[in-house]
């Protein structure tokens, strides 16, 4: 029972802090938080992460992780989160990266993951689908073999940012006569493809992050299969499990809840700062609690998975709480907006709005209502903790 | 970053938890807690022969040199066990206020009588008035040749029933509600004037209300220094919150498991009761309650152990935690359970009972959310 840090780590958090003060800059957060220039300063951001050798902390190191201890990792989120700097986009390297490197061939190993490391390709991830959500085995994007490719035909939704995505990785459906989750193949699709259509939806905060992405007879070589044919679901489920982990967002959380005392601090109600009032402070410790104990039960699950096995059943209690934790926080932010609450400003009105946060308040509110769908529903994460951790 | 135990903690771990399985099942715990006494002096010679009284003392006070991780380890094994026996109020508290303020002549007359299992303990900290406020104390201390009288009357002291001397907090100087000037004197039990009033808690602890009318200590009684019992106080309330902390622990998951175990067994419309989805996510909000109350137990115990600047909040978190997270797997415990949950002849309602009085100690979930916001919320 020790969380001390050592010499060697608190060099680290000195390297860390030394290299965000010089890489993470008021120039490239301005650019990361205008939409038009978003995607360009994200990858920038991440290249300078490759470049440090820091990208992809959890990957292992002969595919070029950076073999961070648990308490490395949790140096890096701490310092991140309190300069906001951004986490990595994580269908890359958080999310098909483990499959290529824990399944796929040799070949696929020296093809995607130095080019995912150097975010030289945008990945997007195609597994729900219109008639397929919570219940995502039962899904029905045909792959049939013909020579050397797969011809797939079908259609995957909620494809978070697949208008910016060079490739897609897919479950898709290559046999029906068994079980639902028999059957599925998991292959990695070119997005320029022939046949690939990307439909944009606007969400509820009115923004384009979603779309529908269509097949139409699209032609995919035998070469980008993951491992075996019909054993696509295994990978897949491996897959759930970090992305589960990494949708906790504890050092994001963190942050908000410091912006959200400085906010309180500021605004009056009654001739008093809204800090003070009882209902605010019962409101926002209760989070915060929750979240102190959240980033100890993350830290507890990464000192059990230090060994590299992948987190098991408990990454669903990780990814519960950890929503929970992020809407509660988007709704004290739509508590403080008063009045402008709703304020739809246009990029550099913020004065519109009254407050600068009140706009980004309800696009945080509005697109977090998903947090607690995707991934696999928290739902859903209760089903698996139920069969799994309590052997219901 | 290490959130696990010594092999030294562990066999620690495997004997308490040992002594439960083997002595401790819950018809004789049952016996116990309706005894007069509440507890077994027995147990408690076993208790120090097997060298549990021994963990919190330096080895140099002829102890086991445990920290707050040790001290976790007993009490989160006991709260499994439910057990009655006075650890938290002789060793924990009594003892840790003689470990941490004593003198040397104290440490060397009471500590080993404690290790030994000879004697028994009490702080009296709380009156009628105070609720958790450590600072709220009327009862008075009057310089008097060179020793000090004692008037005043004490509220639900834990192990008061029992305890052969205490240790009773009293005013030496200042307001009736201020940190400074509150001191801590040791009292025989038996002294002129102590009279004790012993009643039953519904976990079936024994606890009294002492009066001291006139009672005279010398100044070789006092423990810590003069006037600054106050922090004193905190400093060992602190530790022994993560105790109890851990106590609630072993009770959370003891309940989480039975209820658990119970649903697999019970039918209900021709099927164990376990296979309803509505009953499986109540009893999952009871695993993550479970571990992230386990979760905040074990930032606790590093941050004060380690002396790190947030241990307060830490510590203030945890018990914010016990209480909230208690609550509900106490009342998920009961509504699972159906109609066999109310009857006394289950070990339900008893650990629950205990949960919410752990909930009670040292400042409720309401209370110690205030102090963990100043803290928080301070610039």
């Amino acid at each position: 029972m020790d969380t001390t840090l050592s010499a060697e780590d608190l060099a680290f958090r000195e390297e860390v802090r030394a290299f965000l003060t010089e890489t993470f800059t008021d120039e490239l957060k301005a650019r990361l938080d205008d939409k038009a220039t978003y995607k360009d300063a994200q990858i920038e951001w991440q290249r300078k992460l490759n470049d440090k050798g820091w990208v992809a902390p959890n990957w292992p190191t002969q595919y070029g992780g950076a073999g961070w201890t648990p308490t490395q990792n949790y140096i890096y989120e701490n310092e991140r989160s309190l300069v906001g700097a951004p986490d990595t986009i994580p269908f890359g390297l958080s999310m098909v990266a483990p499959v290529i490197y824990g399944f796929g061939s040799e070949e696929q190993k020296q093809k995607f993951l130095p080019r995912i490391l150097n975010s030289d390709d945008w990945w997007c991830q195609g597994y729900s689908e219109p008639g397929s959500g919570s219940d995502l085995a039962s899904l029905k994007t045909k792959a049939e073999l013909d020579g050397d490719d797969y011809v797939v035909n079908g259609a995957k939704i909620w494809t978070t940012y697949a208008q910016y995505a060079d490739w897609i990785f897919c479950l898709v459906r290559t046999d029906s006569s068994g079980k639902n989750q028999d059957g599925i193949t998991f292959l990695l699709i070119d997005m320029k493809s022939p046949g690939i259509k990307v439909n944009p939806i606007i969400g509820i905060d009115n923004r384009h992050t979603l779309n529908e992405v269509e097949f139409n007879n699209v032609r995919v070589p035998v070469a980008n299969r993951i491992g075996e044919q019909d054993k696509g679901w295994t990978y897949a489920k491996a897959l759930l499990q970090h992305e589960r982990t990494a949708i906790a967002g504890v050092a994001e959380s963190k942050r908000q809840i410091r912006e959200l005392k400085s906010a309180a601090a500021e605004i009056l109600s009654g001739g008093k700062a809204i800090i003070e009032d009882p209902a605010f402070r019962k409101n926002l410790t209760d989070i915060e609690v929750e979240l102190m104990a959240l980033e100890y039960t993350e830290l507890r699950v990464l000192a059990a998975t230090a060994s590299g096995s992948a987190p098991g059943a408990e990454s669903s209690l990780l990814k519960i709480k950890g929503t929970e934790i992020q809407q509660s926080i988007q709704k004290m932010w739509m508590d403080l907006s008063g009045y402008h609450m709703g304020a739809q400003a246009l990029q550099g009105e913020a004065d519109l709005s009254g407050h600068d946060f009140a706009n980004e308040a309800r696009i945080s509110y509005m697109y977090g209502r998903a947090a607690t769908v995707y991934g696999g529903s928290n739902e859903v994460q209760k089903n698996i903790i139920s069969k799994f951790v309590l052997g219901l | 970053m290490n959130f696990s135990f010594t092999e030294e903690q562990n066999m620690l771990r495997d004997s308490i938890s040992k002594f439960v399985q083997d002595q401790y099942e819950f018809t004789t715990r049952e016996k116990l807690a309706k005894s007069d006494a509440g507890f077994s002096a027995e147990n408690w010679q076993t208790f120090a022969e097997l060298g549990w009284l021994s963990v919190p003392f330096t080895e140099e006070q002829g102890g086991f040199g445990g920290g707050v991780a040790d001290n976790v380890v007993v009490m989160e094994e006991l709260g499994k066990g439910l057990v009655l026996e006075p650890y938290l109020a002789t060793v924990l508290l009594f003892g840790g206020l003689l470990r941490d303020g004593g003198t040397a002549a104290q440490q060397e007359n009471l500590i080993p009588a404690i290790i030994g299992g000879e004697l028994q303990g009490a702080v009296a900290f709380a009156e009628k008035q105070s609720r958790f406020d450590l600072n709220n104390v009327e009862t008075t201390a009057q310089s008097s040749g060179d020793g000090f009288v004692i008037n005043g009357e004490k509220s639900v002291v834990i192990n008061g029933a029992a305890a052969d001397k205490l240790i009773v907090a009293a005013r030496t100087s200042g307001e009736s509600i201020s940190d400074s000037g509150v001191s801590l004197f040791v009292v025989d039990a038996s002294a002129a004037g102590v009279t004790k009033t012993p009643f039953r808690m519904m976990d079936g602890q024994m606890v009294a209300n002492v009066a001291f009318k006139d009672v005279t200590v010398a100044a070789a009684d006092l423990v810590g220094e003069q006037d600054q019992g106050v922090a004193l106080l905190q400093k060992v309330v602190q530790e022994a919150t993560v105790a109890v902390g851990a106590e609630a622990v072993g009770i959370m998951d003891k309940l989480k498991n039975t209820t658990v175990e119970y649903t697999k067994t019970r039918e209900q419309f021709g099927v164990a009761i376990g296979k309803f989805q509505a009953l499986q996510h109540r009893m999952v909000e009871m695993f993550m309650a479970c571990e992230q109350t386990r979760s905040l137990l074990y930032r606790a115990v590093c941050s004060v152990a380690e002396g790190k600047p947030e241990a307060a909040q830490d510590v203030l978190a945890l018990k914010v935690m016990v209480g909230r997270a208690g609550k509900l797997v106490g009342d998920e415990a009961f509504q699972i359970h159906g109609g066999i949950g109310m009857t006394d002849e289950l070990d339900v309602g008893h650990y629950v009972k205990r949960l919410m009085m752990i909930n009670v100690l040292f400042g409720d979930a309401d209370y110690s959310q205030q102090k963990f916001a100043d803290l928080s919320l301070a610039g």
